[in-house]
């Protein structure tokens, strides 16, 4: 938690007649103490966990505590995605485009059972079971759905790991590095991931009788 | 409930040689012939008053027939009329389409197509709804296996093996949620899924009249603040004016349906809190209500009771919502929905103490609930119905019922009107607020409404403002039913079941519905004796009032589409389900 006596990096001794005046501080610190208490998420709710995730944002529970209540409804607006519900095969290529068009810094929460790993509908035909099959996750938050108080958990979290980077380190200071998008998933006879067509292609070649060996192991 | 004779209806003598009563145990209504489907229909609907098609879905009697099952209403109330139609399992299978009859059931038969199979003969639009075109097979099949399929029921008793845990992907070649024909390369297909959709709409988009003009496709959603979840409707404008509108759903198709049929009867229970997520204790309900149809068991008294005063509070704030999220949709930006979220949080408080659980309830049990009430909780809803709603039922009203900008965006600009309402299959306050008095809890009382002192919400002009009012009307006659509920409420045990995880549930069919808050939720399930159900239907009201979404969205501007669907009150859980 950094509030603002630890923002002061003491070290060098402020002179009495300065203090209350003066800050001495990291460059880090004050960057990632701006960007922890202004996460702005995206208006963006899949299923049930959307119905928690604007009652953590209505008047009980109240995260615009935690400088986290603009929800845009534009990715390009937004620091946090929180993939709040069932991720399907169908809505998978539009939650990995919205993600690529999202601005560095960019955070991904996983809000429930179903965004971690598929949840009680893993087994379903059109579900993706994790959204971390495609788009990377910083924080997990279990439930079905997670209370608001979960949710506040979760992006505490959150804070605590923007706290520990660094700007000589992060990803998007880094030469080339900005360019990196996921590759959009194709809907084929099944959900295809272009970063396994190779993989897929030798898969399928297979006889359908080592298959049933396989599964029977 | 008895029968009138005059209610009763004799198609066989009717239809001599082309009705046929369905006689399996446990079975009910009329097998009607293929090929004169649409002559009966009509006939159902104009000669018997059964204008109201409330329910169409696919049955497959693995491995030689093919069902389709259609539930028809009065609007003026009574039971229902359950016809069927059985085509031999073998491509390609045909069945006439009813949309000529009932445009209602648009968007069921298409739901059958996808899911089944069964392509219906003279449909306006029949494409994939749920999920996208190409998709390898019709998985509602009881021969289509999904990627992770184990083994036909559970409890699966494959999931420990020798103690260790077996995680699903290790089963899988892909080690993931997938299956591909054999010898499939997936850099050789191209689908265009979007294709089909845009051909549909292809036709409004242009203008013969000599001076170069062009409509415009939008998209709005999946990703759209005012769509209230992940749907989507692709619009045809004309300027601001909206020419044609289709919907595309199926962006959080979660399965239910095919998951429902290998869980047993009660694990199904908290699968049903997850689809209109807003309303699990009404969902609940729906779905014990069909199975103890089945199992023919009786609720006791004070079960009955807690469950009105859970449903009807459910309601209260789904209402309560759905202003606030309107008002947000007019461009009101959330001071509406948090005054509404905070009368919703002191309900959610209630639903915990009772169940649990602030969403998820999943407080019914086949015979009652699963738990009574803590100390206290009564106090505390008969204050909330007392004094805390009613006030705050009325402030909504002072605040806003009179607002000028409300008014000018919502007085006059039409919904539906009464006869294309029934047409469509429309259900629930959208319904009621065009003119039709149909409330099931009224039309086929089920429960103990028939106890309670109440009227039936209702409005005459079909227009977005009427559709408000008409919430706050039923705000108002819910807190009625509760105030006379928690004075009545008996002591006494609340299940009349042993508490088990395994019920069983003899071999035949039923047909549950409850006037849920968004409309007629209805639960079709078939049971064969085994422990898991073999069909497991979900009559959904959001999924069949969106049918009519195209009828009313036409010719008006394209911010009132916006309002339209927030007064529809769609939750993407129950639409795909």
């Amino acid at each position: 938690m950094t509030d603002n006596k630890e923002l002061n990096s003491p070290g060098y001794a402020i002179p009495d007649d300065l203090q209350h005046a003066v800050s001495i501080t990291t460059l880090d610190r004050l960057y990632n103490w701006g960007r922890r208490w202004s996460v702005w998420p995206m208006m963006f709710g899949l299923a049930c966990c959307a119905i928690e995730m604007i009652a953590a944002q209505a008047a009980r529970y109240d995260l615009a505590r935690f400088g986290m209540e603009v929800m845009r409804p534009s990715p390009r607006q937004s620091d946090l995605m929180i993939v709040a519900g069932t991720v399907t095969k169908k809505m998978i290529p539009a939650i990995v485009r919205l993600y690529n068009q999202m601005p560095e810094p960019k955070y991904v929460v996983a809000m429930g059972a179903c965004a971690s790993g598929g949840g009680p509908f893993k087994e379903g035909y059109n579900v993706v079971a994790g959204v971390d099959k495609f788009v990377p996750v910083d924080v997990y938050i279990p439930g079905c759905p997670p209370t608001p108080q979960a949710l506040t958990a979760g992006l505490m979290k959150l804070q605590e790991k923007i706290d520990k980077q660094s700007i000589r380190k992060v990803r998007w200071y880094q030469k080339g590095s900005d360019s990196a998008l996921i590759p959009i998933p194709v809907l084929g006879p099944d959900l295809m991931d272009p970063r396994r067509y190779a993989e897929i292609k030798q898969l399928a070649a297979q006889k359908p009788a080592e298959k049933a060996t396989e599964a029977k192991e | 409930m008895a029968t009138l004779v005059s209610e009763m209806v004799d198609l066989a003598s009717r239809f001599p040689g082309v009705v046929s009563a369905d006689t399996r145990p446990g079975y009910s209504g009329w097998m009607v012939n293929k090929d004169n489907l649409v002559e009966v229909a009509t006939a159902l609907r104009d000669e018997f008053g059964f204008e109201l098609l409330s329910n169409v879905c696919g049955v497959d009697y693995f491995p030689d027939k093919m069902e389709v099952v259609y539930e028809a209403y009065r609007t003026t109330g009574g039971p229902g009329l359950r016809f069927k139609v059985q085509v031999a399992r073998l491509d390609p299978m045909e069945v006439p389409s009813v949309t000529p009859v009932w445009p209602g059931a648009e968007f069921q038969e298409r739901e059958i197509w996808d899911l089944y199979g069964i392509r219906f003969t003279n449909h306006p639009d029949l494409r994939r709804i749920l999920m996208w075109e190409g998709f390898a097979g019709h998985p509602l099949r009881k021969d289509w296996h999904e990627p992770f399929y184990e083994e036909d029921n559970k409890p699966l008793d494959s999931r420990w093996p020798r103690g260790k845990y077996a995680s699903a992907e290790e089963k899988n070649i892909y080690k993931d949620n997938l299956q591909f024909p054999q010898n499939f390369d997936p850099q050789e297909v191209r689908i265009d899924g979007e294709a089909p959709l845009y051909d549909t709409l292809q036709k409004y988009t242009t203008i013969d009249a000599g001076i170069k003009t062009d409509r415009v496709i939008v998209n709005m959603g999946p990703q759209h603040p005012s769509t209230h979840g992940v749907f989507r409707a692709a619009v045809v404008l004309d300027g601001e004016t909206i020419v044609s509108l289709k919907p595309v759903m199926g962006y959080l198709h979660r399965n239910h349906e095919k998951i429902g049929e290998r869980n047993t009867f009660l694990q199904n229970m908290p699968y049903t809190d997850r689809l209109d997520y807003f309303n699990s204790m009404s969902n609940n309900w729906g779905y014990s209500l069909a199975v103890e149809k089945l199992m023919n068991i009786k609720v006791p008294e004070r079960a009955e009771y807690l469950r009105v005063i859970m449903a009807e509070l459910s309601r209260i704030q789904n209402h309560l919502i759905l202003i606030g999220m309107l008002l947000n949709d007019l461009g009101a930006f959330f001071t509406p929905a948090l005054y509404a979220f905070e009368e919703r949080e002191l309900i959610l408080d209630i639903f915990e103490a009772a169940s649990g659980a602030r969403m998820m309830c999943n407080y019914h049990r086949f015979g009652g609930v699963s738990r009574d009430l803590p100390a206290g909780v009564l106090e505390k809803i008969k204050g909330l119905v007392d004094e805390r709603l009613p006030r705050k039922a009325d402030e909504f009203d002072r605040f806003l019922s009179e607002n000028e900008v409300l008014l000018a965006r919502l007085k006059g600009v039409k919904v539906i009107d009464a006869d294309d309402a029934v047409r469509y299959s429309i259900t629930g306050p959208v319904l009621r607020a065009s003119g039709v008095p149909y409330d099931v809890r009224r039309a086929q009382p089920y429960g103990i409404y028939d106890r309670f002192d109440f009227d039936v919400a209702l409005r005459h002009n079909g227009d977005l403002y009427d559709n408000y009012l008409i919430r706050l009307d039923e705000i108002r006659q819910s807190i009625r039913i509760v105030q006379q509920a928690v004075k009545q409420i008996p002591e006494g045990p609340i299940n009349s079941q042993k508490p088990a995880y395994q019920v069983r549930v003899p071999a035949g069919e039923a047909y549950g519905r409850i006037e849920a808050p968004k409309g007629e939720l209805g639960f079709y399930v078939v049971s064969t004796g085994k422990p898991n159900p073999w069909r497991y239907h979900v009559r959904a009201p959001s999924f069949v009032n969106i049918t009519a979404l195209e009828k009313m969205c036409v010719g008006t501007k394209i911010a009132d589409f916006v309002a339209i669907l927030g007064v529809i009150d769609i939750v993407l859980g129950e639409l795909d389900r």
